[in-house]
């Protein structure tokens, strides 16, 4: 049996309601909000999230990641790699990495990829994360619509708790947005023209095509995950292929917003998270063609319960209701030149050092049990050298032990909140504090870790890990 | 067999620059103003000096930053860092070559040009880094305003202040500091300030506010030095070393849970050396004067603590007195107006501050009202301190002088 062994979802903290948009550009308000990744968050950051929500309590051992997503923070340099690294999966055996681009399908694609690769017998274990953070055009029709999220699904053949039977897929030159090498925002054709032809045609073929090579009749399913444009095209959508409101899994626009290729991925988790074991679930993709993909639901969906998932993220959340800081957080405008000199890095002391600060490893020492961060050759304790093993404190939760609000620090989001951790199961580390609300960090302060991206110093993206308050 | 290196140099004539932003001038004439003024205090001229010494962070360029434009010739010069105790390593290790008899009479200077980077706060980063190792992502976007709030914060938790409570108790630390720096004239801040600003002015790392921290500043300070016997040479009230104390940490403060950032280590172990050399038992007792390293509030308040000036914990009960840290209090600190009035430029702070100790016990303050007279001792024992780096990793300098 191949399928779903567990998943996983994040969104960002931040949410933008569609009325602080109407009120800065004028028009009409929009329903609900949108989720905006934080300054120091791209789709790397995200994906690992996601991952580790999935990945849980799970030994991280793996025969593949795949990375899906049209807003990777390198367009030439593979971003499932450092994602993997991210989430310290070992380095040292056989590892398959790709990432999936260009498309609003890339998720399904590496969704389709990897049970492949599983039911092939090439890997037993294939982790897809999939993440979009695409930038609207400011006063657009895309801005009150986008929003960022990630998902991830963990492919095995054992402790299947959605089993992928059947898949179909469609290819299509049909084009409805792209964007060139310098485009920066996304560029369309007419709305109806792009619906009619494109959305509205194909993704029913896909749907057909799947019921036909599988014998399957919409009757057969409990569930259907849709993807579509919008809102109001998710509805249409519905009622074209004449099926059920109330098997119908909500879109999320109102809730997350358009996340891209993540849209599709996070809808099927959402919908998961609802499950009973003996569920149908079909799942339907569009972009370049389409994609439709029948699940079953096994009993092993019982034990994916404590993901934080799309409910538990959707819970947790600050409000974004300064238009500014969104244009700082992205780097709209034209700034006034900063007079400090500009942050730098170093690709050879990154290098040197990605075991303690991407990998998040602390030293634990062999002789006194000491465990500290960065990893010291001769222990601070008992002096003893070079005898220590690596252990993981990404997966470590912490305390703030001290903490300073720096006014002029030179980030996007004053103050800057510098702290103090003390990890539990020994290690101290010294962060700063993302995703926070100022007024309330205190002293004793529960914190988790999360991988951000520090500065972009030398060209690079300089990614470390940060302590953020507990999100649920 | 080690010995104490008390009573064995003597200091035979001090300068010291304005501190201030000077725009109008370079390091190289802050190194001229500095050493000028000591040659005159000590009756000397340039030609008499035989070895030099200078102290500078930034000013990377070793001895150039000093030989060239004093025009010593072709002498020994040498550069010395250690990070805010820049100016302290430099008159310890000419110290050091005066008792070993390798030289007869040095010239010492601290000296630092920090206004010329058109931006307010620290240089920081790979190239200015001082102590620390630089990484590009570890310890990251850490002020050193945020590096001592983060002592702050802690302090506070530790002894149970509200931050309200906190910040007034630095408060009055910082107005000390103002009482003073507004009667020395070669003070950078020249004017008093009241509690309420110190509490309202904007902030800059929480819980710290603009008063909480020293300026940034040029300046330079300098000092003549031969062995004791031949003092007499030069000036019948010359001063002497009575005991030097220099502490590097290992940076555990960052890594182990056990540190709390309440206490200076390094300081309490430069200190314990500089005691013990001096031959002081009692050091609230015995010391007269204090200039202690107070480039923050908090930084003084601790750092009473740790060169065990009152008890651990206690600066806020024996301090419900602030007089007993003023002029002709119990134990005076920073009656020069501190880091606090005159700015911290790094290499210069440490011969800045035994400059100020030299005159007070000489009788010869900047501006009569703030000349100490009464003393403990005939000794008139005036202690110097810094402190580089920051909580949790300090590299730390003590220097005590008085009379023979």
């Amino acid at each position: 049996m191949v399928g779903i062994i567990s998943y996983g979802a994040y969104i960002p903290i931040y949410r933008m309601s569609r009325e602080l948009l109407a009120q800065v550009w004028g028009g009409t308000t929009g329903r609900g909000e949108k989720a905006v990744a934080n300054f120091d968050e791209d789709t790397i950051t995200m994906a690992v999230e996601a991952c580790i929500d999935a990945l849980g309590s799970m030994e991280r051992q793996a025969d593949g990641l795949y990375f899906a997503s049209n807003t990777p923070p390198y367009r030439e340099k593979q971003c499932a790699s450092i994602i993997a690294a991210g989430l310290d999966f070992p380095v040292d055996g056989e590892f398959f990495t790709a990432d999936f681009t260009n498309s609003l399908r890339a998720g399904t694609s590496a969704l389709k990829a990897g049970t492949e690769a599983v039911k092939s017998g090439t890997a037993k274990r294939v982790v897809i994360a999939t993440a979009d953070c695409r930038l609207p055009a400011p006063n657009s029709g895309s801005e009150p619509l986008f929003g960022d999220g990630a998902a991830a699904i963990i492919l095995g053949d054992t402790d299947v708790a959605v089993e992928i039977d059947g898949t179909y897929t469609i290819y299509s030159e049909f084009m409805d947005g792209w964007r060139k090498e310098k485009d920066t925002y996304l560029l369309t054709w007419e709305d109806r023209f792009i619906i009619e032809e494109g959305y509205e045609k194909h993704l029913p073929r896909a749907i057909k095509g799947l019921m036909t090579k599988h014998k399957l009749a919409k009757e057969d399913f409990s569930k259907f995950v849709l993807y579509a444009p919008d809102a109001r095209r998710h509805a249409a959508m519905v009622k074209i292929l004449g099926l059920d409101p109330k098997k119908i899994q909500e879109p999320l626009f109102d809730s997350v917003g358009h996340t891209g290729c993540a849209l599709a991925p996070m809808m099927l988790i959402a919908a998961l998270e609802e499950a009973k074991p003996g569920d149908k679930i079909l799942l339907a993709n569009y972009s370049d063609g389409a994609d439709a993909f029948s699940l079953s639901v096994t009993e092993n969906i019982e034990k994916m319960k404590d993901r934080r998932g799309i409910k538990r993220h959707l819970d947790s959340k600050l409000k974004l209701s300064n238009y500014g800081k969104y244009l700082l957080f992205r780097d709209l405008m034209v700034w006034e030149a900063e007079r400090r000199p500009p942050d730098i890095s170093s690709l050879a002391s990154l290098w040197r050092e990605r075991n303690q600060f991407l990998r998040f490893h602390g030293g634990k020492c062999r002789s006194c049990g000491t465990i500290q961060h960065p990893i010291q050759r001769v222990c601070a304790v008992c002096r003893t050298k070079d005898d220590y093993e690596e252990v993981r404190l990404s997966d470590k939760q912490g305390t703030v032990f001290s903490f300073a609000m720096d006014e002029r620090a030179m980030v996007k989001d004053l103050p800057s909140i510098s702290c103090v951790i003390d990890l539990e199961g020994g290690g101290r580390y010294v962060g700063v504090l993302t995703d926070r609300e100022p007024g309330k960090v205190s002293v004793g302060m529960r914190v988790e870790m999360t991988l951000r991206n520090l500065h972009d110093g030398s060209g690079i993206h300089n990614y470390c890990w940060k302590p953020r308050p507990i999100r649920v | 067999m080690a010995e104490s290196i008390k009573d064995k140099v003597a200091i035979v004539g001090m300068g010291c620059t304005q501190f201030g932003e000077r725009w109008d001038v370079g390091i190289e004439d802050l190194v001229i103003e500095a050493a000028y003024e000591a040659y005159e205090d000590a009756g000397i001229g340039s030609n008499d000096i035989q070895a030099a010494w200078i102290g500078t962070m930034y000013n990377t360029t070793a001895a150039g930053t000093l030989a060239s434009p004093l025009k010593l010739g072709s002498k020994p010069c040498t550069r010395v860092e250690n990070a805010c105790g820049t100016g302290q390593e430099a008159l310890r290790n000419a110290c050091y070559a005066l008792i070993a008899k390798a030289f007869d009479l040095v010239l010492v200077i601290g000296a630092e040009k920090m206004k010329d980077v058109g931006f307010g706060g620290l240089a920081t980063g790979p190239t200015t880094s001082g102590t620390e190792a630089w990484r590009p992502v570890y310890f990251y976007g850490v002020s050193a305003p945020t590096r001592y709030a983060l002592a702050a914060t802690s302090y506070f938790a530790k002894y149970s202040l509200t931050p309200e409570e906190g910040k007034k108790l630095l408060a009055k630390i910082s107005v000390k500091s103002h009482h003073y720096g507004a009667r020395n004239p070669k003070a950078h801040l020249r004017r008093e300030i009241t509690e309420e600003q110190v509490i309202k002015a904007p902030m800059i790392s929480w819980p710290l506010g603009l008063f909480d921290c020293c300026g940034v500043t040029d300046g330079a300070s300098a000092a003549i030095l031969c062995r004791t016997e031949d003092a007499k040479n030069f000036r019948d009230d010359y001063v002497v070393f009575k005991g030097f104390g220099a502490a590097s940490g290992p940076g555990m403060g960052k890594v182990l849970t056990d540190y709390d950032f309440t206490w200076w280590d390094e300081t309490e172990g430069a200190v314990r050396q500089a005691y013990e050399q001096a031959g002081i038992k009692d050091p609230r007792k015995e010391i007269d004067l204090v200039e202690l390293h107070d480039c923050f509030s908090i930084a003084e308040l601790i750092a009473t603590e740790s060169l065990l000036l009152c008890e651990q914990g206690k600066y806020k009960e024996q301090m419900s007195d602030m007089d007993a840290y003023y002029l002709e209090g119990e134990m005076p600190v920073n009656i020069s107006g501190g880091l606090k009035s005159f700015g911290h430029p790094i290499g210069a702070s440490g011969c800045r501050e035994t400059y100020e100790n030299y005159k007070q016990i000489q009788g010869r303050a900047q501006e009569p009202s703030r000349q100490k007279k009464k003393w403990k001792t005939d000794q008139r024992l005036a202690l110097a301190h810094n402190q580089g780096g920051h909580p949790g990793k300090f590299a730390c300098n003590v220097t005590i002088i008085g009379l023979p």
